[in-house]
């Protein structure tokens, strides 16, 4: 079931001509891209096409050159320095904007020294300043919802890596994000692994989150999602719905891309 | 016969020297405690000059470290003093006061092994932030947390799980270091040996006995030290 929403839904997302460069190479060549709320877009492109620099411009763990982020209804305030760069205008809304994005990394990053539940109550806690109480008893449903809730306790060094993938995802959710993205979630685990991982994003999408997945899964792009979009070399290369783009897309690459 | 011996010598009663050796002890403790503190706090300034700072700051960060790790630390103690003193006189007579007016002796120790140890603590602070997975601070910075939090809550205790046996060795190094406090006059456990072996005669016992009571600080310092060293080792898996 592809999570498919009315155009008249609002934008959760909306990127404008991103443009990225590291030294000399340019990796984002104006990159737009939008997403209404309880949209799923997959990105798909082969190494180097610079699926994970657009991700990580999004939140600004990677300071974009040019171009806007827009979320919700806010968008991310730039300023340019002396010498050109571009950087953020206003450090607080920039973290405020962060707070309304889960981040799902490729290596989980689950804090070491925090069991998993205190792993999924910190930024709640500390950056929302919600009430500890209420933090804990959704942080507790969150992990029965991906299925490791008797691993609360534990610490992240001793769960598997789709269990650590896992309890990644429900530390994202329990920020309630307007936008969840997903950095190549299932990239670093074991093969019998990625299952449970995808089944979790599968029943995220089917309850309408909105989210942005990098991903090299084809099976997740073409049942899951509500749009694919192709990078290649900076730019989008294909973007529709997957039962369009995978059956008749115009693109050669794509058509490369897809058949492996 | 009427010699005393000389676990009368070192006896709690009258005319005894365990009272002074105990209290010298204690301000050899102290001497420490200051003198790491201080350490701790400019090495966690170092270490993020060094890491973050600009060229300038690095340079300064770099001139310091360089600096201390390449002079004597009895050095330091006389250059504290001494300058300190100057320093004090110098105010003083601006105030009408005459002669030479001392720099207070634990003050000028504690600075001392403080900026001392301090050049340690940059080198051991920078190579443990260096040994925090990023990962875990892109996370922290991902879900919003402001520069502050994210130090407090993530980067400060990762750090000093790896930071924690290099304080160790600091630790051990300053305690022996405040030894040389006693050039200055203050009464600390060195230098209440040396009193007390003076007016009785002992050296050798006095000096056994606060060789005893330096061992005896660093073996519990050195449970504390691993005890937190496994505190903070939490969530690490041991293979």
């Amino acid at each position: 079931m592809n999570a498919q929403v009315p155009a008249t839904t609002p934008m959760a997302l909306d990127v404008k001509d991103l443009h990225k460069s590291f030294g000399n190479v340019e990796v984002l060549k104006g990159i737009s891209l939008r997403a209404r709320e309880g949209e799923v877009v997959s990105i798909l492109g082969s190494s180097g096409s610079g699926k994970s620099t657009l991700l990580r411009c999004i939140n600004l763990l990677e300071v974009p050159d040019s171009g806007d982020v827009t979320v919700g209804d806010e968008t991310i305030r730039m300023q340019r320095t002396r010498d050109g760069k571009s950087r953020p205008a206003d450090q607080a809304q920039v973290e405020r904007i962060r707070s309304q994005l889960g981040m799902v990394f490729q290596s989980f990053n689950l804090w070491s020294h925090k069991t998993i539940l205190e792993n999924v109550i910190e930024a709640p806690i500390h950056v929302q300043k919600r009430p500890r109480k209420e933090c804990v008893e959704e942080a507790e449903a969150l992990l029965a919802k991906v299925g490791i809730a008797e691993k609360r306790d534990h610490y992240p060094s001793h769960l598997s890596g789709g269990q650590q993938q896992r309890a990644a995802i429900a530390r994202a959710l329990a920020m309630r994000p307007k936008v969840m993205l997903f950095d190549e979630p299932t990239s670093a685990l074991d093969p019998e692994l990625v299952g449970e991982v995808l089944r979790v994003m599968r029943g995220l999408a089917e309850e309408g989150r909105t989210m942005l997945v990098v991903t090299h899964e084809m099976g997740f792009a073409r049942d899951v999602s509500s749009r694919v979009v192709f990078l290649h070399k900076g730019l989008v290369e294909e973007d529709g719905r997957p039962e369009h783009v995978f059956v008749n897309s115009k693109s050669e690459r794509f058509k490369q891309f897809i058949k492996g | 016969m009427n010699q005393p011996g000389f676990l009368d010598v070192i006896s709690f009663g009258p005319g005894g020297w365990g009272a002074a050796l105990l209290a010298g002890a204690w301000m050899t403790v102290l001497i420490a405690i200051s003198g790491f503190l201080i350490g701790s706090i400019i090495g966690t300034f170092g270490a993020w000059a060094k890491i973050s700072g600009g060229r300038t700051i690095r340079a300064i960060a770099d001139g310091y470290t360089t600096v201390l790790r390449g002079i004597p630390d009895l050095l330091v103690i006389y250059l504290f003093y001494f300058g300190g003193s100057a320093a004090v006189t110098a105010i003083g007579r601006f105030f009408g006061s005459e002669g030479f007016i001392g720099f207070p002796g634990f003050l000028a120790g504690a600075l001392a092994v403080g900026i001392t140890s301090g050049a340690q603590q940059t080198e051991v602070f920078r190579g443990a932030f260096k040994a925090v997975h990023k990962g875990e601070i892109e996370a922290a910075i991902a879900c919003g947390m402001s520069r502050a939090l994210r130090f407090r809550r993530i980067i400060a205790p990762l750090t000093l799980r790896h930071a924690l046996p290099g304080m160790g060795n600091v630790w051990q190094v300053v305690l022996k270091e405040s030894a040389l406090v006693s050039i200055t006059g203050v009464a600390e456990l060195l230098r209440q040996a040396q009193v007390g072996a003076g007016s009785t005669g002992m050296p050798f016992n006095f000096y056994v006995v606060a060789g005893a009571i330096y061992l005896t600080i660093s073996t519990f310092s050195g449970a504390l030290l691993q005890w937190s060293e496994r505190y903070f080792s939490r969530g690490v898996r041991r293979n």
